[in-house]
């Protein structure tokens, strides 16, 4: 039997948390709280453990290990008090999978719409996954993929697949 | 004249392997081909020309074609759930094993009853079926309907489900070249010179399409090209890959078959490609059309470069003995290639009065005999051909000789393959010196940017000879639309356009006398084009005769729309990978397990499967609902509610914001404290309703319906974002965050009590629509004195990972209690029983809460709220609205969800008049009798009075109006 | 199927990550307003061939909602922009413009003023 075109894992223990905002205005007080540069628009930084996310022109998205969730949330209440900005502890509401190996772009390109080659190399891309909504980036040997918890047995089962061995994309 | 084997050549056949034999099986026969064979050159390797019936007349069928564009030779194919009915013979590769089933006949292709039919054929003229539905009434129903009905469709559909995998991908390039010929290589070459992507897609196994044929030396051009092509990092060949339609903005479907050829590679069958492009070159190539003259539908009849086509590619004679009829010089070909394998060609006729380009001339220097003006009047034979009839093209189809022969190879010029083009716009031109419709490529279809994005190329964009010899010049085609030109009425009978659906010169003229002058009608009229060719065949000879018939230039004509798909694509590969389990997402709670493990009934609501009920062994699910509900009503249970949707709102302006979105004040709602809330659209109708709690200063969290989390969010987003834009709010949608759990039922406080936490539940600390934050079995988590239900009730929110826990720690603890876990309906049945709406049921998208009683939740003094102006409207204010009432059954049964209240006397249509109807019906094993509640003409004044709902059965229910509060009417029960 | 660019975030993305919204540049008419005025507000839509403005939301993605100029017969996207705004943008009109340069600016006026004129 061939391989899989990547392996497919769930990923547990992140913590996120959406932080909308006036990114102009508080931009700098939430990177110094999150620990992280501000991203440019539809990109994601990535420093160690965290990484920080650009979802809309008001919306960022914070991951980073379950355990410093709490303290984070603290953290960027109290940078953009005074501010109007809506700080949401969201990590029980996603799950994450990551898709790794050589031909995980085309696990990728037969669930998304999504162009993947016009995606920069930092490039957080908001889409769909087969029928539900989806972000994904690329971290090293392929990809990071979120969606909702309450489709995650979706997710992990279109995910699989895609990856089914033998099914590359690549011409025959 | 007999056919007589060999039918397979000695030598020749580019496509074969000789060493390898396939076997498979046909109506039960077991035959032989060979590896590369398709189904149509392995069949007529064993000698079997006739491969199937017409649809109408059931008139023996051989193939016409080599290709996509075969009409007749269409075969059930396969067994159980890989069954698959009108599979073209001509496009499907053989496999060893394969079981081919003939169609449109019985008991047997050979002794087909319904060849009656051909019999019948002047009773059956064009239009026939809608001719039965005028006159006499009667016959319609009882004779034409059934009959018509049990003839109806071709082929069979598939019983079992298809075992097959089948799946899509998704490819953006900035040029896809469709056809892998030599036209579509040398502009993929120029493409990928140019820059950017290229992506070249062919149908065939193999590349060149015509070229290795028809040209000596032309594969090793294609093959030079593929090189080069193969050389370069920003070109994607991809075979086997069938482009079925083109779209808006660039985007082409196209279809690739990855494992048509071994089911058992465990790779999907087939993929689904959607490919976005910048730019689209159409390289299609052009289809051969046949020529219209009589009986050129009998087994045997080809087109000629059908004919070439099974000499070269498969090393198969299609007959011994062959007669080319033509009007251009490229059919010859089929004539020098016949004469090459050893093939009698008996003669050329050529309709044109002259013949003297080179082909021609090099026939003759073979010693083929070329008759010029010459055509055929009649071909001989029934279920194969046994010779023709020649006679004058220029006359009425006096015979002056005959030919024996067992094939005839037509040819009356090409038509491009203009399908793509004309998809999603692109306009054609009636191109009079080559008697084709080319792509117009001053009306190309248009991309985003408002520019032409799709170009045609080669045969496709009508340059017949882009690939010819160059020292072989090609005399002019000239057009011939009915051979002889003269025939009359007896000849033009039987002269065929439209092969699968049996449509005739004659019947196209009948439908120009009867008055269809645009192609369009004359098309549905006469069914010409309606096949699985899609007029591929038929299209131009078809509207060429009408053109004549109404006596006007064929560009006046016009011609019929090209739709999607090119060729047909079966459903699975259109659902791909969405079927089964992965059908669509099923959202699952974080207690889904739990329900699952304690043998849950589920229910789909949206996309969640949520618990409608649990039921024991011996139970059914009505009698698990009763269990539940009175197990809440006298102690304490769970439901699920983690699917309510939950969306924070902040900021300064949230307040003010939300006294917009709901009919009720917001901004004055206590810190602490919940409030009902609905929230109509700008129509006034009630579209959402849910527990707004407001957590802080500037932070209110609203509750929404299940299936409403989503819109609900979408909806406030629209107008912070679209209206009110300098307002300063944020919303985020939080209802995945949380597990949510409706504690409810006299026993809820204790059971809440015996879990170790820091909430205070005391009445006085935590009264009815409050809400209380702190631990709770160690989980963080936010507690609602909330109740649906009517008892004394907490829903409790904890992040969602947590949720199966405290689940399971109540569970635990209340088990003396006798805890049990209820489902949705129980919970539909208990909000009824205290007279609660619920949205789907008392709403439909024309009830505003007025209809409902429920003014107490609408503010009069706020100026505004989205739906206020709508519910001013003088029809939301008449009195004459129904309203919410209770209904008590007379006669202890229960009234259906739906039953309509009927009124005195009778409206236009004959029909009863209506006063109302029922939203929600029950059997209350609280009140232990049947409850309802229902939409009636000034219900609310009528309590007392009685209602009558007919039932279909003919029975009349009664049911007295009531009031909708059936239990507790005080209340009493909130408190425990 | 339409592509879009969003104007919020800059992704260019198909038709079935947008939810579309209807027609644009539709002035609300709140308790103070006619019955007539209300009921082009609520049902009165241009529907027209041509030039076209309308509400899409970016749903599968940054979720903000933007408005698009858009031809319905040839489907050309002239621009899309932001909703913020109660009338096209100059950008938006000149690009129209360039296009189609018999257009005449008409997103504020009544589709069907000869029946309301009639009232």
């Amino acid at each position: 039997m061939a391989e899989a075109l990547a392996q497919v894992a769930r990923v547990e223990g992140l913590g996120m948390v959406t932080i909308r905002a006036d990114l102009a205005r508080a931009g700098d007080a939430i990177a110094e709280a999150a620990g992280l540069a501000l991203p440019e628009a539809t990109r994601i930084v990535t420093d160690g453990s965290r990484s920080l996310g650009w979802m809309s022109p008001d919306e960022l998205l914070l991951i980073l290990p379950a355990p410093e969730t709490a303290e984070a949330v603290a953290a960027l209440t109290g940078a953009l008090a005074g501010e109007h900005a809506l700080v949401a502890d969201v990590s029980d509401a996603r799950a994450v999978f990551d898709v790794l190996g050589c031909d995980a772009d085309d696990v990728i390109a037969k669930l998304s719409p999504a162009d993947l080659a016009a995606l920069p190399e930092d490039g957080l891309r908001r889409s769909r996954a087969a029928q539900t909504a989806a972000a994904f980036w690329r971290i090293a040997g392929g990809w990071r993929l979120i969606g909702f918890r309450s489709t995650a047995d979706y997710l992990d089962l279109v995910l699989h697949n895609a990856a089914l061995p033998g099914s590359q994309l690549a011409p025959r | 004249m007999t056919r007589t084997p060999p039918f397979r050549l000695p030598k020749g056949g580019r496509l074969i392997d000789r060493a390898f034999q396939v076997p498979f099986r046909f109506d039960g026969r077991h035959l032989r081909g060979l590896a590369g064979d398709t189904l149509a050159s392995a069949m007529l390797a064993n000698g079997q020309m006739m491969m199937g019936r017409s649809f109408k007349y059931h008139r023996p069928r051989g193939p016409v074609a080599s290709g996509a564009e075969e009409p007749n030779a269409l075969f059930g194919l396969g067994q159980g759930g890989r069954f698959e009915p009108n599979q073209r013979a001509t496009t499907t590769r053989l496999l060893p094993g394969m079981v081919l089933r003939s169609q449109n006949c019985w008991p047997s292709l050979d002794a087909d009853i319904g060849e009656i039919n051909t019999w019948l054929a002047p009773m059956l003229p064009a239009g026939f079926y809608y001719k039965t539905f005028i006159h006499p009434r009667p016959f319609w129903k009882h004779l034409f309907e059934p009959v018509i009905r049990r003839s109806a469709g071709l082929g069979r559909a598939p019983v079992d489900a298809d075992p097959d995998r089948y799946e899509q991908a998704y490819a953006h390039v900035d040029t896809v070249v469709v056809g892998g010929g030599i036209a579509g290589l040398a502009a993929a070459r120029e493409a990928a010179e140019a820059g950017g992507s290229v992506l070249v897609l062919e149908q065939d196994r193999v590349w060149g399409g015509r070229t290795p044929v028809d040209h000596r030396g032309g594969q090793g051009v294609i093959d030079d090209l593929l090189a080069d092509l193969r050389g370069r990092p920003n070109v994607t060949l991809r075979r086997d890959t069938m482009a079925t339609g083109l779209y808006d903005h660039g985007y082409l479907l196209a279809r690739e078959a990855l494992a048509d050829h071994d089911p058992n590679l465990g790779i999907p069958r087939q993929r689904l490609w959607r490919i976005r492009a910048g730019r689209v070159i159409t390289a299609t190539g052009a289809l051969e059309r046949p020529l219209s003259f009589a009986c050129n539908d009998v087994p045997g009849v080809m087109l000629a470069s059908a004919v070439r086509d099974f000499i070269v590619d498969h090393g198969v004679a299609p007959g011994r003995r062959i007669v080319l009829v033509t009007n251009n010089d490229d059919a010859y070909r089929t004539a020098l290639i016949a004469a090459d394998a050893g093939l009698e060609v008996a003669a050329i006729l050529d309709a044109r009065a002259e013949a003297e380009g080179d082909l021609p001339q090099a026939a003759r220097a073979r010693n083929i005999r070329v008759l010029t003006g010459t055509g055929i009047a009649k071909v001989k034979g029934s279920r194969h051909v046994e010779g023709v009839a020649i006679c004058d093209q220029s006359g009425e189809g006096k015979p002056n000789g005959g030919i024996d022969c067992d094939v005839v190879a037509m040819s009356g010029g090409w038509s491009p393959v203009v399908h793509l083009y004309s998809h999603c716009g692109g306009k054609l031109i009636w191109d009079e010196a080559q008697a084709m419709f080319r792509p117009d490529p001053d009306r190309p279809p248009l991309g985003a940017d408002g520019r032409g994005n799709v170009s045609a190329v080669g045969a496709a964009n009508g340059d017949l000879r882009c690939a010819a010899d160059l020292e072989r010049a090609e005399g002019a085609t000239q057009p011939v639309w009915c051979m002889p030109a003269q025939a009359p009425y007896k000849l033009r009978a039987k002269m065929w356009l439209d092969y699968q659906n049996d449509v005739k010169v004659s019947d196209v003229e009948l439908a120009a006398r009867e008055g269809y002058a645009s192609v369009e009608h004359a098309k549905r009229y006469t069914t010409l084009g309606m096949a699985t060719d899609q007029g591929k065949v038929s299209n131009i000879n078809g509207l060429a005769v009408l053109s004549t018939a109404l006596d006007q230039p064929i560009p006046q004509t016009g011609t019929t729309t090209f739709r999607p798909p090119y060729t047909p694509l079966t459903l699975a590969t259109i659902a791909a990978d969405a079927r089964g389990e992965a059908f669509q997402p099923l959202r699952k709670t974080p207690m889904h397990d739990w329900h699952r493990g304690h043998g849950a009934s589920f229910e789909p609501v949206g996309q969640w499967r949520r618990p409608y009920c649990y039921p024991r062994a011996g139970e059914d699910r009505h009698a698990a609902v009763t269990r539940e509900i009175l197990a809440v009503r006298g102690g304490v249970g769970t439901l699920d509610a983690s699917t309510l949707g939950k969306i924070l709102v902040k900021g300064p302006d949230a307040g003010r914001f939300l006294d917009m979105m709901y009919t009720g004040v917001m901004s004055s709602l206590p810190v602490g404290k919940c409030r009902y809330g609905l929230m109509c659209n700008e129509n006034g109708f009630l579209m959402d309703d849910g527990v707004v709690a407001r957590l802080s200063d500037d932070t209110w969290l609203c509750h929404t319906t299940t299936g409403g989390a989503d819109r609900i969010h979408g909806h406030m987003e629209d107008w912070l974002q679209c209206e009110w834009w300098n307002w300063q709010v944020y919303t985020a949608n939080l209802t995945e965050q949380y597990a949510q759990i409706a504690v409810a039922g006299p026993k809820a406080r204790e059971l809440l009590e015996r879990l170790p936490g820091s909430i205070d539940l005391s009445p006085q600390a935590l009264p009815f629509m409050q809400w209380a934050e702190g631990d709770i079995a160690g989980i963080r988590a936010r507690l609602y004195r909330i109740s649906f239900s009517g008892e004394l009730s907490y829903e409790i929110a904890v992040p969602a990972g947590c949720g199966l826990q405290l689940w399971e720690r109540l569970h635990e603890a209340g088990r003396d209690l006798g805890i049990t876990a209820y489902g949705t309906e129980a919970m539909h049945v208990m909000r009824a029983e205290k007279g609660f709406i619920m949205i789907g049921d008392e709403t439909d998208g024309t009830i505003i809460p007025q209809d409902l009683g429920l003014h107490w939740a609408i503010s009069k003094k706020k100026p505004d709220y989205i739906g206020k102006r709508a519910q001013s409207r003088s029809h939301m204010t008449d009195g004459s609205r129904w309203q919410l009432v209770g209904l008590e059954s007379l006669d202890g049964r229960v009234i259906p969800d739906g039953a309509l209240a009927v009124d005195a006397g009778r409206n236009d249509n004959g029909q009863r008049k209506t006063q109302g109807r029922v939203t929600s019906s029950y059997f209350s094993p609280t009140m232990n009798k049947p409850i309802a509640m229902a939409l009636v003409r000034h219900g609310t004044g009528r309590l007392g009075q009685e209602l009558e709902f007919p039932m279909p059965s003919g029975e009349v229910l009664k049911a007295r109006i009531v009031d909708p509060v059936f239990y507790d009417k005080e209340g009493s029960r909130l408190n425990g | 199927m339409l592509c879009l660019t969003c104007p919020c975030c800059g992704v260019i993305a198909e038709e079935t990550e947008f939810q579309p919204g209807g027609e644009a540049h539709l002035k609300r008419i709140g308790p103070g307003g006619s019955d007539v005025e209300f009921e082009a507000y609520l049902f009165a839509r241009r529907n027209l061939r041509g030039v076209h403005f309308e509400r899409w939301r970016h749903a599968y993605g940054c979720g903000k909602w933007f408005l698009a100029a858009r031809d319905t017969v040839t489907l050309q996207v002239y621009a899309t922009y932001p909703a913020q705004t109660t009338e096209p943008p100059q950008n938006v009109v000149d690009a129209i413009r360039a296009a189609r340069p018999d257009w005449t600016a008409d997103w504020t006026s009544d589709p069907h003023p000869e029946r309301n004129s009639a009232e």
